[in-house]
């Protein structure tokens, strides 16, 4: 059985180099988050939160306004994702098996694929170009197609987790089809839709690619939704390629704020998702 | 009659509301191929051969911007795809859950990192070690075409480590959903028959292998994309070279970085038109690797 060895040693071999990839998948987080947060920490204090950005060569200030822009964004691009992406949600579940439903589906992964900085481009010339000028609405409006078809593909996918049961139920006590979706589905799957929310959110906020060009850039706070507004990733971006070693500091400190936000968001969402799994399957 | 009228009011409401997805995504072809005309109009295909990008003569040309994206994408590839599809079988195949469970996590952690924070650890930890990196090359490597030139750090190489390391979670989580959708028998028959775990792991493999290879392109799609961690990285430099070690640019970073500029109307058109190519591109390749991975997981 000198073959059985051999075999036996070649899969063996393979084992390791399988898990050896594992590791070499994991270390970048580890050196990415172990950066952000060591420089992060140094460099994040009270004022960062609350102070605006320094002018050039004066040390100190912060990114409140940027922090402010990032929340109003992220308000604007879920004002206009989430009725379109959780009624095309509800849309996809009710007729999963129609050909315009998976066309539909198709098309919303096609937008989950393309580039950011198209959605950028295809954002200027519809939000930007006809105002002559920059703002918070073009941004708000290029996050939120980012964020439409993963609002919209993962409500489809929650609702799907309702049992069939509890519609079934609806409708046999006489519920129209549309009742039965608003009133018992919907409500069920409710927490679910949050969490696609939320995780869609994160998603779009540390977005930077569409928002150079739409939402631009703002010294100041924004005093108005029609006016350029700084953003967290935007303003990270500027800092990040200067040469003065205060804002790479900044950079760092805001890139810390940036990866707490996303990664609670994300945290939240699955926390959530498992909750709600656990209870419909009865688990 | 009255109690159906929320039903209809309701189903009408999804229907319009699924179909701005729709809508959206046309207006995105639509709009970007009606300002992309002036420069179609004005260099048709030789802005496809075109190696000069000279805004101040109005000539545009966009080959080097293909060149960059496409080396730094499939090296990144190249780079990615051993290591994705390793940590997906180990995890899909080897581990047990309670190592399996906390791995997925962190590969999902590694995929919510945004590009913008890959870029900044690129600039400041990884551009400085590839330089370290560059300077302790042997010279006898330096004289060949791939390594030619100063050692910057800002590059291709730098860029394509960036890539690949952003790539990694997307592709390993879809070649580990396409591993499970594997029915379980196949292994079992492998098992039966005396394999060991490596041969009944590739028999699972070739089961899977539309799947797989949707997975890996979905991550080229990715890689195409990416916008600012290669804009920070790359060095921005519109020059076809073979060399890693030389600064190049890619089709998203030139748009990135100089959209704002284009005063003039076709610059920005150009500009547009790199845009629209790219929309398609990433189009085609999304289709293909839904297509590939539909079929398998259906």
């Amino acid at each position: 059985m000198t073959l059985g060895r051999g075999r036996r040693a070649v899969s063996a071999a393979f084992v390791v180099a399988c898990a050896a990839a594992v590791v070499l998948a994991v270390v970048p987080l580890v050196l990415v988050l172990g950066f952000v947060v060591g420089r992060g920490v140094q460099a994040l204090n009270a004022d960062f939160f609350t102070r605006l950005p320094q002018p050039v060569g004066e040390a100190g200030g912060g990114m409140a306004n940027a922090i402010l822009g990032t929340l109003t964004l992220a308000t604007l691009a879920a004002a206009m994702a989430v009725p379109i992406g959780v009624g095309t949600g509800l849309y996809l579940s009710e007729h999963s098996g129609r050909p315009f439903a998976s066309l539909v589906r198709f098309a919303a992964d096609t937008l989950n694929g393309v580039p950011s900085i198209v959605i950028g481009v295809f954002a200027y010339a519809v939000a930007v170009l006809p105002f002559q000028r920059f703002s918070a609405l073009a941004g708000g409006f290029a996050l939120g197609v980012m964020m439409i078809p993963i609002v919209a593909r993962t409500t489809e996918e929650l609702l799907l987790l309702v049992p069939e049961s509890l519609r079934e139920g609806a409708l046999a006590l006489g519920a129209t089809r549309g009742r039965a979706m608003l009133g018992v589905v919907l409500p069920a799957a409710l927490p679910g839709v949050v969490t696609a929310v939320v995780l869609a959110l994160a998603r779009v906020a540390g977005e930077t690619a569409p928002l150079l060009f739409t939402s631009f850039n703002n010294r100041f706070f924004a005093t108005s939704l029609t006016e350029p507004t700084s953003s967290l990733t935007v303003q990270v971006f500027t800092y990040a390629i200067s040469p003065y070693e205060d804002w790479h500091r900044q950079a760092w400190a805001g890139a810390l704020v940036l990866i707490v936000m996303v990664f609670g968001c994300s945290l939240l969402a699955r926390l959530t998702t498992r909750r709600l799994e656990r209870m419909h399957r009865g688990g | 009659m009255a109690r159906r009228a929320p039903s209809v009011l309701f189903g009408g409401a999804t229907t319009a509301l699924a179909s701005a997805v729709l809508v959206i995504v046309s207006a995105i072809a639509v709009v970007l191929t009606i300002d992309a005309l002036p420069s179609i109009r004005r260099f048709g295909l030789e802005f496809w051969s075109g190696t000069v990008w000279d805004p101040v003569t109005q000539d545009f040309g966009a080959l080097p911007f293909i060149w960059g994206t496409l080396y730094s994408s499939c090296l990144a590839i190249i780079l990615a795809a051993p290591i994705a599809l390793g940590s997906a079988v180990f995890i899909a195949e080897f581990a047990p859950p309670w190592l399996g469970q906390p791995l997925v996590f962190l590969i999902e952690l590694l995929a919510a990192i945004p590009s913008i924070v890959y870029g900044l650890w690129g600039i400041f930890v990884l551009v400085p070690d590839i330089r370290r990196l560059e300077l302790a090359l042997p010279d006898a490597l330096r004289q060949s075409p791939f390594f030619s030139g100063p050692p910057l750090g800002l590059g291709l190489l730098s860029a394509a480590l960036l890539l690949a390391i952003m790539v990694i979670p997307f592709t390993a989580s879809v070649a580990r959903e396409v591993l499970r959708a594997v029915p379980l028998a196949q292994r079992e028959a492998a098992y039966a028959l005396g394999a060991t775990p490596f041969e009944a792991v590739r028999a699972a493999l070739h089961y899977a292998r539309s799947g797989i290879a949707g997975a890996v392109m979905l991550g080229l799609g990715r890689a195409l994309g990416e916008t600012m961690a290669v804009a920070m990285v790359i060095g921005n430099t519109p020059k076809i070279s073979l060399s890693i070690v030389q600064p190049q640019y890619t089709m998203a970073a030139v748009i990135a970085n100089e959209f704002t500029e284009a005063a003039q109307p076709l610059y920005l058109s150009a500009l547009v038109e790199i845009g629209l190519v790219l929309f398609a591109v990433t189009l085609v390749i999304n289709a293909l690797s839904r297509l590939l991975i539909w079929s398998m997981t259906r």
